[in-house]
């Protein structure tokens, strides 16, 4: 038999009996877009969270004090134990590496701002002009901390958008003065929107110059070295330069942790990765069920076509002819579940995003491989016993009405 | 050419062995017909259905043709199947999705024979037995008489020699019935062999050569 006419053959049958058939649709083409879309909004947390980290900068590489093992978390959430602190000599004498283009140091402190009678309280970064081209900031409106000796500071600040707003009331911010508890402040610069990066809204933060910072919070100990490696391939040799100078300055002691972007974004697209495939793999359950729906409704289409097949074997059919058909008209319903459920994923991932317009969900490419793949392969597995039962019917019995 | 001897056919129900046949031997040659009687339960439509290898005797050798056939296993079985008998059923078996056309193309499609030289062989079937205004038609909007004539077609439509026949007429009424048995004769006159089972005397007395079977035994074998 071709199997062009096998097809044929299966194509009248699943026209033949069209509630069964959109019985089997059905949950075949659940099954597919259940994979497809939970599939798709792993893969859209991936790329959320990837994304993320790159607004962190471009070959970015974070010193931070204390020894911790952990690489993987994020950084703004990462507490090492300090054992010595890591100060502003330490992050200018990092500039001594060929490797490193800028860097950063940062002090991170809460405090209270208020310009008259408004007062809040908002996160207040200290650091030096270089911050602006590590973090790739815009400004709205000035300029960023003027560049100098970091030791030294002029009572200036950057403010972001909504502290501009809600000190200031719509009123010009720029040029007006703020107080962060009894210290003085000209505001120079506005920053403009740019949401989350490195665990702050940069629309909620004030940022002062470092000396500034540490004066207003007492303190000489660093909260961060944001370094930018020369270029990617530095990135490997910044960082145990960084390594090596710091152990030097302290006594030898390897008390800082060095994180790249490099390795914090592996780790979490290897997490993201292992819970789509997981997610999409509970999905991939109701295939097994959708499956198994098929062989149920094969072994009773193979009781009631009885009498056909045994025809069939009369006309000639040989085993392999008769499980050929049975093989194709699983994959055709497979196929065509498939296909609805492939649109339907689409559509519910086209609804996510609109709900969720900075996620960018989109199934990854294996899903929209392995779905309709799985579906047509269960399809097929499971119609094997339904199909031998139907080429071993014995064909003087069937053909009997009895 | 036919060659049955010591053709046996055991059923097991229960614990009990039912002989259907008893050592049937039986020789048919090529383009006689030939009709099978006897009260129901005698075992014709067994050796009707053995002698179509839709089923194995329990002991005995069947030649077909020359060829021993006994003992080939069922692929092989519906390939001798489908290129030398034709069957014909009481109750039609017409598939009932399938138009006429597409019913008689079936053991066509079976047989993997390319779609043009389908065509061109279903249109001279169409003409052949009158069906040129039905092969459209599912079964369901065809009179029972013109569905036995869909599956005669059907059954003509390798180009079988040998025609098996069980109770043609057992569902249709008298004219239709001898109408169906004229155009089933056709296949005889051109030169096939045609064995008819029925347990209607008029249609049995019609056949040149006339077997009767009592309790799995041929009883007597009548020629004109």
């Amino acid at each position: 038999m071709r199997s062009a006419d096998t097809l044929e053959f299966a194509w009248r049958v699943v026209r033949g009996s069209p509630g069964r058939t959109l019985l089997i649709l059905l949950a075949m083409s659940i099954g597919v877009a259940a994979v497809v879309a939970v599939s798709s909004i792993g893969e859209g947390a991936r790329l959320y969270v990837v994304n993320q980290f790159g607004s962190l900068g471009t070959h970015l590489v974070i010193v931070l004090p204390g020894r911790s093992e952990t690489a993987g978390a994020m950084p703004g959430v990462l507490i090492g134990k300090t054992p010595r602190d890591l100060t502003l000599d330490d992050a200018l004498a990092l500039k001594r590496s060929h490797a490193i283009r800028r860097l950063a140091p940062l002090i991170v402190g809460a405090g209270d701002v208020h310009v008259g009678a408004r007062r809040r309280e908002t996160p207040v970064l200290g650091s030096t002009a270089e911050l602006m081209a590590i973090r790739s900031m815009a400004m709205a409106q000035g300029q960023f901390l003027p560049s100098g000796d970091p030791r030294h500071s002029q009572p200036v600040c950057v403010i972001g958008a909504k502290v501009a707003d809600e000190l200031f009331a719509g009123r010009r911010a720029l040029g007006e003065w703020l107080r962060i508890g009894d210290r003085r402040f000209r505001v120079v610069g506005v920053l403009a929107s740019q949401g989350q990066s490195l665990g702050f809204n940069t629309d909620e933060i004030v940022i002062v110059p470092l000396a500034a910072a540490q004066a207003l919070f007492n303190t000489e100990a660093l909260f961060r070295v944001l370094v930018e490696a020369k270029s990617r391939e530095q990135i490997a040799i910044a960082k145990s330069d960084i390594e090596d100078i710091l152990r030097e300055r302290h006594d030898g002691k390897r008390d800082v942790t060095v994180i790249t972007q490099d390795a914090v974004l592996a780790t979490f697209d290897r997490i993201l990765r292992a819970l789509t495939l997981a997610v999409g793999g509970l999905a991939a359950i109701s295939l097994a069920v959708a499956g198994i729906l098929i062989m149920n409704v094969m072994l009773i289409s193979v009781t009631q076509r009885r009498g056909e097949i045994g025809l069939l074997k009369a006309l000639g059919a040989t085993g392999g002819n008769i499980r050929a058909m049975f093989f194709a008209e699983a994959a055709l319903l497979a196929l065509g579940g498939a296909a609805l459920g492939l649109a339907a994923g689409k559509l519910g991932q086209l609804v996510f995003g609109q709900l969720y317009p900075s996620i960018p969900f989109t199934p990854p490419w294996w899903a929209v491989i392995a779905a309709p793949l799985t579906a047509v392969l269960t399809a097929v597995l499971f119609s094997v016993a339904p199909a031998r039962r139907a080429a071993r019917l014995d064909p003087v019995r069937a053909l009997s009405k009895r | 050419m036919i060659r049955l001897s010591g053709i046996e056919r055991v059923f097991r129900v229960g614990d009990e062995a039912v002989h259907a046949l008893r050592g049937a031997t039986l020789d048919i040659n090529d383009g006689e017909y030939l009709s099978l009687m006897g009260p129901s339960g005698s075992g014709k439509s067994t050796l009707l259905n053995l002698i179509g290898l839709l089923d194995r005797p329990s002991a005995g050798r069947y030649e077909l043709d020359g060829r021993d056939v006994t003992d080939l296993d069922d692929d092989e079985l519906s390939r001798v199947r489908r290129e030398h008998i034709g069957f014909v059923f009481q109750f039609f078996h017409l598939v009932p999705r399938l138009t006429a056309g597409e019913n008689i193309e079936l053991p066509m499609v079976l047989a993997g024979i390319a779609p043009e030289e389908r065509r061109q062989r279903l249109a001279r079937l169409l003409a052949e037995y009158g069906l040129q205004e039905r092969a459209k038609h599912r079964p369901d909007q065809l009179s029972g008489g013109q569905c036995q004539r869909v599956a005669i077609a059907r059954a003509m439509s390798m180009g079988p020699g040998v025609i098996l026949a069980d109770e043609p007429t057992g569902n249709l009424d008298r004219h239709t019935g001898q109408d169906v048995m004229a155009v089933l004769e056709r296949v005889h006159e051109a030169g096939g062999t045609l064995v008819v089972v029925t347990h209607d005397g008029e249609i049995g007395a019609r056949a040149r050569r006339r077997l009767r079977m009592i309790d799995g035994e041929i009883v007597s074998d009548e020629r004109n």
